[in-house]
């Protein structure tokens, strides 16, 4: 499904991204891990399309599509799904009418109907049953004085509703107590199926003892330095990072 | 026509108007028209060289050979202009036609209060008029004097002790292609005594390709504890200039609140005026300049306190694309005598290009200790995080900027208590914005 190759990326001339290589088909679970500033949330901006991020060689495919030259909206309607690291806070803009239009707009580009008022009404307050949130979210201004807890449920929230083939999750764990884990944990595997995959990117093993991963990697300094299954998470938080930092040195 | 050649040509209107006043001539009222015509005359169209007027060039206006008096009757059909009124709610109406009252199109009443025209009021109210006619305490500037020196027609309301006008009242002045190149000079009065209180939309909508040019003077005079809210809806034909003045004088306990939107026109200029003249007032000043392409607004507020204990509030926002241009001058005078005064202060803009600008001005002159005061002012752009975040998720670019400059014009809009004017702004703001999406907020 995704399908990225020698990426580099860089922000003001700055080389963040030097050589990611990474296939996710579907149905798969892949957990990206690594010390803080090897890159995570810049790839996983560049995916989502972010036009801060210059890329200057490589390619990332989405069902064998090119999607390099797509606009992030365009990204939005084949179905990739950002989870954003540090959701932001846009005052005045309700989350009821953000998931309206998000939706809609959606819809309308992939040749639907837009939903009706009723319909829309229905679906948001099963996910939020699913995400155990209060009614009063949706009135509130979209992620403004939000708790950073609030925050990432947010965002799941909306994955739940916009049910995307390919959500990528950066750091959707971090500050999260354990109800409120475990609550996230449900959400994504709720989504999960046989036709969409997840990308993980987490510090902690914690996220991954609810959602279990088919593969774990290791990015650090800009590359995929290690991958392996579900046990390499628990070798690395168990050893910390400073064996593959090592490795790599060498 | 060059704007010398404008002057002359007023002056020499204003013999004409003159001469065919007969016997009114001698009148208090046409003593002041003369003062002010005179002071006029001194002193001349405003240039870049005033320091009001630094960032607001006039001039291109006053190049085209405006008629000063409109002829003839001109009738509108009421479908042609329902547009511009508030539909879903009734509403008393004071309707001018190229400068002339239109009695088809108004509905005005005398039933508990008077809501008519100037000329009306000056065969029914004269002493009010005499009371309250140019009755300015500051030096009017040399715009507001010439709209004096002509002032014939215009709306009038004023309501008694305690009434509560039961509807808003909606000001529309048309002007049609017949009526050629216009210079317009409306006058209204609003004199709210004690304890009463009014809602008032005002609006100035040029209906041909003609160019206009609308000097228009509003002078309100609020008793102890009347309340009045003036909105503005700025959105005029894109070759149709507006010059407001409008001075509030605030008694006792009287609160006044305007909110001005300016969203259209090829110029407008807004002189706004409030005068604190006894204790306990209080006043909120809100206004929204959403320009695009080569409009251009210009906000100056004066908020003078003269007096101990009173309030001002006052909240603007621009957003400008293209190659817009906005201006924002925010005097705030609190004179020694004025202890225990608040006054709040607050600008914010967006500059959507690199050709758009904002000269904005926060002027505060506090002369008393025992205040609290404050101004901020922000010129910005939008937040390119915010809008990822939105384009992330399948809203588009187009729609993702609306979306955040609807919810930036909308805090203004939500100080609107009047819903059905919330919702015609926030239809007009879509439809600025260029999108479909019609959002409660
Ligand atoms: N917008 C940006 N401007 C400048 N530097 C950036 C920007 N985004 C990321 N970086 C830098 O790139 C590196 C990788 O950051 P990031 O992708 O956030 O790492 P991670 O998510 O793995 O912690 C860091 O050194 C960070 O400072
Ligand atoms: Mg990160």
């Amino acid at each position: 499904m995704l399908s990225i190759k020698d990426l580099h990326a860089s922000v003001e001339e700055t080389p963040i991204l030097k050589g990611v290589q990474l296939e996710v088909k579907k149905g798969e679970v892949h957990a990206i891990m690594g010390p803080n500033g090897s890159g995570k949330s810049t790839l996983s901006s560049v995916i989502a399309g972010r036009e801060e991020y210059e890329v200057e060689k490589g390619s990332i495919d989405m069902d064998g599509q090119d999607i390099l030259e797509l606009s992030p909206e365009e990204r939005a309607h084949l179905g990739i799904f950002l989870s954003f690291q540090y959701p932001v806070e846009i005052p005045g803009v309700s989350v009821t009418n953000f998931l309206k239009t998000a939706l809609n707009e959606t819809r309308k580009a992939r040749g639907q109907e837009p939903m009706s008022a009723k319909e829309l009404l229905r679906l948001m307050r099963e996910k939020m049953e699913l995400l155990e949130m209060d009614k009063s979210f949706l009135s509130r201004s979209l992620n403004e004085g939000f708790s950073g807890g609030e925050k990432k449920r947010n965002e799941i929230f909306q994955m739940a509703l916009m049910e995307p083939r390919l959500a990528i999750l950066d750091e959707t764990d971090s500050g999260l107590d354990i109800d409120a884990l475990r609550i996230v944990a449900n959400g994504v595997n709720h989504l999960r199926s046989k036709d969409n995959a997840v990308v993980l990117i987490t510090h902690y093993q914690r996220l991954l003892e609810y959602i279990k991963p088919d593969f774990v990697h290791v990015l650090y300094k800009g590359r995929i330095v290690k991958s392996g299954g579900s046990e390499l998470a628990l070798e690395l938080e168990a050893k910390g990072y400073d064996w593959i930092k090592e490795e790599v040195e060498a | 026509m060059n704007s010398d050649q404008l002057r002359d040509k007023l002056s020499s209107s204003f013999i004409v108007f003159e001469n065919e006043l007969n016997g009114e001539r001698r009148s208090p009222l046409h003593q002041k028209r003369r003062a002010a015509m005179e002071r006029f005359e001194m002193k001349g169209f405003p240039s870049t060289r005033d320091e009001e007027w630094k960032y607001t060039n006039l001039k291109p206006l006053l190049g085209t050979d405006y008629k000063i008096f409109h002829e003839g009757e001109q009738s509108l059909e009421f479908r042609e202009i329902k547009r511009y009124f508030l539909n879903d709610i009734d509403t008393y109406k004071i309707v001018f036609v190229n400068g002339k009252y239109s009695s088809w199109l108004s509905e005005t009443t005398h039933r508990g209060f008077d809501i008519c025209t100037f000329s009306a009021a000056l065969q029914r109210h004269r002493h009010v008029l005499d009371e309250y006619f140019g009755r300015s305490d500051e030096e009017p500037s040399s715009t507001m004097d010439l709209n004096t020196a002509f002032a014939q027609e215009g709306a009038f309301i004023r309501i008694g002790k305690n009434a509560h006008v039961d509807k808003p009242v909606e000001i529309v002045h048309f002007t049609t292609a017949d009526a050629g190149p216009s210079f317009n000079q409306p006058r209204n009065l609003i004199v709210l005594e004690e304890g009463s209180s009014a809602e008032v939309i005002e609006r100035h909508r040029c209906l041909g390709e003609q160019e206009t040019l609308t000097n228009a003077v509003s002078e309100v005079f609020l008793g102890a504890q009347a309340r009045l809210s003036l909105f503005r809806i700025q959105n005029d034909a894109p070759q149709a200039g507006l010059i407001d003045h409008t001075n509030i004088h605030l008694s006792r306990d009287a609160h006044a609140h305007t909110a001005t939107f300016s969203m259209g026109g090829r110029f407008v200029r807004n002189d706004l005026a409030f005068f604190f003249n006894e204790p306990n007032a209080t006043a909120q000043l809100d206004g929204l300049s959403l320009l695009d392409a080569g409009e251009f607004a210009d906000q100056h507020t004066l908020v003078d306190h003269r007096v101990p204990h009173c309030e001002s509030r006052e909240f603007y926002k621009g957003v400008y694309g293209g190659a817009a241009k906005g201006v924002f001058n925010g005097k705030v005078m609190v004179r020694p005598q004025a202890q225990k005064t608040n006054a709040f202060q607050e600008n914010k803009n967006l500059l959507l290009s690199e050709k758009a600008a904002v000269d904005t001005k926060p002027q505060l002159e506090i002369f008393a200790d025992d205040v609290k005061c404050s101004h901020g002012c922000t010129v910005g752009q939008l937040d390119e995080e915010a809008l990822f975040y939105l384009r992330s998720r399948g809203i588009p670019e187009h729609e993702s900027k609306a979306l955040l400059l609807y919810a930036f014009g909308d805090e203004v809009i939500q100080r609107v208590p009047l819903k059905a004017l919330r919702q015609r702004l926030h239809r007009l703001m879509a439809q600025k914005l260029d999108v479909d999406f019609q959002l409660n907020l």
